[in-house]
């Protein structure tokens, strides 16, 4: 048996050379950054050179600073409130455009709803502006209705689409077997269909959670004065000086969306 | 006797079918009931506000902020022109165009860059075993769902002159001066890069995990040598996939905002910066909707011509 | 003009896709279904007997023609007011439910009491035999007893008609056996009438009372088992039920002739109802062979081909005519190589074995 060195591997069919590397270069490099951030977000010194020992410090800074916690909670306020609502436009949006045969319209209305992600952020973010603008003159309201619907827009098509691919895959037979047993519609929806589609309904609430909360531009645009979330309150301190109170404010909103997501993929691996 | 059969029969079956109509009719109604929340909130939030965006476009600015009702194509015309200040004649609008140019020449590297190293991660993870590849895309797509900010704010910690890279230089002795790298192209490049390039993996792995890799081994039957396999096999079929992952990295390049604000300061203005500034202390209204409208514009250009040829290409392999 | 017994009839039903072309999934098809009997519809895949099953449930509408259900006309009804339920082809039991749950759904549909409802599963599940599983989920549950449960599930409201599209395709033989034995021992104790879809002939044959054979959208011929398979008025009967050999021939007053000449005596009941060119339909298992005589030449043919079954051996012949024909022979203990490939032998058929088609 020849010995088998780095230079005489036997021909793997799918290799090609330096890919590997590349790919693993990548993916440290994708994530060196985000590691050095975490890491110092835990260091006790303010600099980035030198890690003196570990230390919450910085966490507790943040969680006393009375605006972060005004950013946080209204961040997450939002991001509950955007995708409840959403969940359920997308969820009724996806009943009536799947399973069925093309009807007239359907097209505009898909193109629709998944618009917003068709559309430049800063274009969605500047036309909502000058939109709430005209609102704002007319009627003086300044609240968080107009964060609530720009968010709600936006999150619509990212919970539209798990539903819809849940949908889509359930067996027909399923409603026409309800129905032969008496249900009536409403029921068949109830009893069948709604539990069997309810894994994709939460996936898309994640999703648009997670949407929502990091949403920087659209929330920059159009909150009013003093309403900050806490990616525009991080985008004004980055702008203009850097605490190591930013490291952890950013490591906590990693921890948060790892665990979102997570659950987002156990939640759609698992098609049972 | 037989007629009254025939017409009972006509009946039914005309019967039958105003039925079936009927059904039809109501089903479609239906479905466009259960859609109007979705399309409405979207209408309001999204489609409805860009008819007042290009109407904007068409007026004249206002002293501070908002317009003047007052009909004007200046704005359009300031676009891409500009009106010297002595003699009134029109010129090119170097600030702008010298800002497209940016935009267009940012967005291209930043497309290719993430192809550099978005083609090799999507081939490995492709190839890795069934069970595994599940962990490796998991692995690749948790940077992306981090926000923004922090992805960008990351860069910013690596290549600030008090920051990582640079103090890491200084400590080894390789450096006394820290490298400026902040607020340069080079810095909104690499900054984009990073902040996209999973979006470069995802379409270009669905295209290799298609792959049969049934026809690289008939190919290699027949005498091709790795690069040949590659360029004449393996490239052609998974351009799909590249284009798909071309179209979702450019097209958020050319309305970045965020990244080159941060990485790039008030110097490397790109589009989506120009179009706020309008919003902040340009105070040029019009000209931002103008520019937003410009943008969409490019946008669905690139996206018509991506689709386009993307389509040509399933018209080719057939 | 109903008949008291009927239960379900079907009155020159159209179905018609349209499309591209028109298809007409069942063309013109009537049928009487009598309470209490074990009715199949019977045919390969396409002639519309599933289409035919859907229509009686209500998952769709006839294009023309009527559908009555003990002298109701149903056609246009929705499915849920019908009292007709469905064995389905794949099951659809509901994944999220148990088995109790599943059975108890369409009673909980209907209004019924809770005391009501979990009395009538415990029966059913007494009846299928599944009691013990009443806990389990689908999933966790054999092939063989989803089926159970999806019948169970249909049989707990009490419906005046079962349907059943093609319910054992997805088992293997064994327990399709069983289960063949199964129906009809349900179909007597409830004394619900049944309608049996499937393709398989022999199922089609042992289980029910009553068949329809279907091709095409249309219904070829109905009656009970032994009337299709003794006397098909057609080709397509014929030959979709049982072996058959076919021969050509001109059919006299007294005799068939076979393009050689032959004679063969017709069957009493079949002298004069018909004359002219017809194919006549003899099963390979009512012909005996013997050895030829040479002086009587009457019905001969010549052995090509011998293939042996276990329970029988199949001789292939060739004619005089030219026409193949295939005589089935049960085997005895002792068999003697009486007939070898090759001999020429004389065929022996009573009359009543001659079937005149229609075709």
């Amino acid at each position: 048996m020849a010995k088998i060195s780095l230079f005489n591997r036997p021909f793997e069919i799918k290799r090609i050379p330096s890919f590997q590397s590349i790919a693993l270069f990548t993916f440290v490099g994708l994530y060196g950054p985000i590691i050095i951030l975490i890491t110092y977000s835990f260091n006790s010194s303010a600099s980035l050179g030198v890690f003196e020992s570990f230390s919450f410090q910085w966490y507790v800074t943040a969680w006393e600073n009375e605006k972060v916690q005004e950013a946080a909670f209204r961040s997450l306020y939002l991001a509950a409130t955007a995708a409840t609502i959403a969940t359920i436009a997308a969820t009724m949006a996806a009943l009536a455009t799947t399973r069925t045969r093309k009807f007239r319209g359907m097209t505009l209305i898909f193109i629709i709803i998944n618009q917003p992600l068709m559309i430049p952020e800063i274009v969605t973010a500047v036309a909502l502006l000058v939109f709430f603008a005209m609102i704002k003159i007319a009627t003086g309201y300044t609240g968080m209705m107009y964060l609530i619907i720009a968010h709600t827009a936006f999150c619509i098509p990212f919970a539209y689409l798990p539903i819809r691919a849940r949908l889509e895959s359930m067996d027909l037979t399923l409603e026409t077997a309800g129905a032969d047993l008496y249900a009536t519609p409403w029921k068949t929806f109830q009893r069948i269909t709604l539990p069997m589609i309810w894994p994709g309904i939460i996936a898309g609430y994640m999703l648009a959670f997670v949407i929502s909360l990091d949403d920087v531009v659209i929330s920059e645009f159009v909150k009013s004065a003093g309403q900050e979330t806490l990616p525009t309150y991080m985008l004004g301190q980055l702008r203009r000086f850097i605490t190591p109170e930013t490291n952890a404010i950013a490591t906590a909103n990693i921890a948060v969306s790892v665990i979102l997501v997570s659950g987002f993929f156990l939640l759609t691996q698992r098609k049972k | 006797m037989i007629e009254n059969e025939n017409i009972k029969s006509q009946d039914s079956a005309e019967k039958a079918a105003k039925v079936e109509q009927e059904a039809q009719r109501k089903d479609v109604r239906n479905r466009w009931l259960l859609s109007l929340p979705a399309l409405s909130i979207i209408f309001l939030a999204a489609a409805g506000p860009l008819g007042i965006v290009i109407i904007y476009s068409f007026l004249t600015p206002g002293d501070y902020t908002g317009v003047i009702w007052t009909f004007s194509t200046e704005t359009w015309i300031s676009v891409v022109l500009e009106r010297d200040f002595f003699d009134e004649t029109l010129g090119w609008a170097d600030a702008h165009l010298s800002i497209f140019w940016r935009s267009i020449r940012l967005s291209l590297i930043t497309t290719i860059l993430t192809a550099i190293f978005g083609i090799p991660t999507a081939y490995f993870i492709a190839t890795r075993s069934p069970r595994s590849r599940n962990i490796w895309l998991f692995l690749i797509t948790i940077p992306f769902w981090s926000n923004l900010l922090v992805r960008t704010y990351a860069i910013q910690e690596l290549i600030r002159n008090k920051g990582v890279i640079n103090n890491f230089l200084q400590w080894i002795g390789l450096t006394n001066e820290p490298i400026e790298m902040m607020f340069t192209d080079f810095a909104v490049g690499f900054g984009m890069t990073y902040v996209y390039l999973p979006l470069m993996v995802l379409p270009v792995y669905a295209s290799i995990e298609k792959l049969d890799f049934r026809l690289v081994e008939g190919a290699y039957d027949l005498y091709a040598s790795r690069w040949l396999c590659l360029r004449r096999i393996i490239v052609p079929l998974v351009r799909p996939g590249l284009i798909a992952g071309s179209i979702l990295v450019f097209i958020p390049c050319l309305g970045a905002y965020v990244t080159p604000q941060i990485l790039g300061g008030g110097n490397q203005l790109m589009f989506g910066n120009l179009i706020a500034l309008q919003f902040g202390q340009g105070k040029n209204w019009p000209l931002g909707a103008a520019l937003s409208i410009t943008l969409m514009v490019i946008v669905m250009i690139a996206l018509v011509y991506f689709v386009k040829v993307s389509s040509g290409e399933n018209k080719e392999n057939g | 003009m109903t008949n008291n017994n009927e239960i379900i009839n079907v009155q020159n039903v159209l179905k018609i896709y349209k499309g591209d072309t028109d298809v007409y999934a069942l063309n013109d098809v009537s049928l009487i279904i009598e309470e209490n009997e074990f009715f199949t519809l019977l045919g390969p895949s396409g002639c519309g007997k599933t289409t035919l099953l859907r229509l009686i449930a209500g998952f769709e509408h006839p294009t023309s023609g009527n559908i009555l259900l003990n002298g109701d006309d149903i056609s246009l009804l929705p499915p849920n007011k019908r009292p007709v339920n469905t064995v389905f082809q794949s099951y659809a039991l509901f994944p999220h439910m148990t088995v109790a749950g599943n059975i108890a759904f369409g009673l909980e549909m209907l209004g019924w009491t809770k005391q009501e409802v979990s009395k009538t599963v415990e029966e059913m599940l007494e009846l299928v035999k599944m009691e013990e599983l009443k806990n389990r989920r689908p999933s966790e549950i054999s092939g063989g007893q989803q089926q159970r449960v999806a019948l169970a599930r249909a049989l707990a409201p009490k419906p005046k008609v079962l349907l059943l599209d093609e319910p054992l395709s997805a088992l293997d033989l064994k327990l399709r056996k069983q289960m063949q034995i199964e129906l009809k021992r349900l179909q007597s104790e409830t004394g619900i009438t049944f309608v049996f879809v499937t393709h398989d002939q022999e199922e089609a044959l042992t289980m029910s009372d009553r068949i329809a054979v279907m091709s095409e959208g249309q219904v070829l011929q109905y009656g009970n088992p032994r009337e299709i398979y003794h006397h098909p008025e057609n080709k397509f009967v014929a030959n979709f039920i049982g072996d058959s050999n076919f021969l050509s021939a001109t059919v006299e007053s007294e005799n068939a002739i076979l393009s050689d000449g032959t004679k063969l005596k017709l069957p009493k009941s079949k002298r004069s109802e018909s004359f002219g060119q017809k194919s006549i339909l003899i099963r390979p298992e009512h012909v005996i062979m013997k050895s030829i005589s040479p002086e009587k030449s009457t019905f001969k043919g010549k052995i090509y081909n011998i293939v042996y079954f276990g329970t029988d051996t199949h001789f292939h012949l060739e004619l005089p005519t030219g026409e193949d024909f295939t005589i089935r022979k049960q085997n005895t203990p002792n068999e003697g190589n009486e007939f070898e490939i090759g001999s020429v032998v004389e065929l022996v058929i009573d009359e009543d074995a001659i079937q005149i088609l229609n075709d």
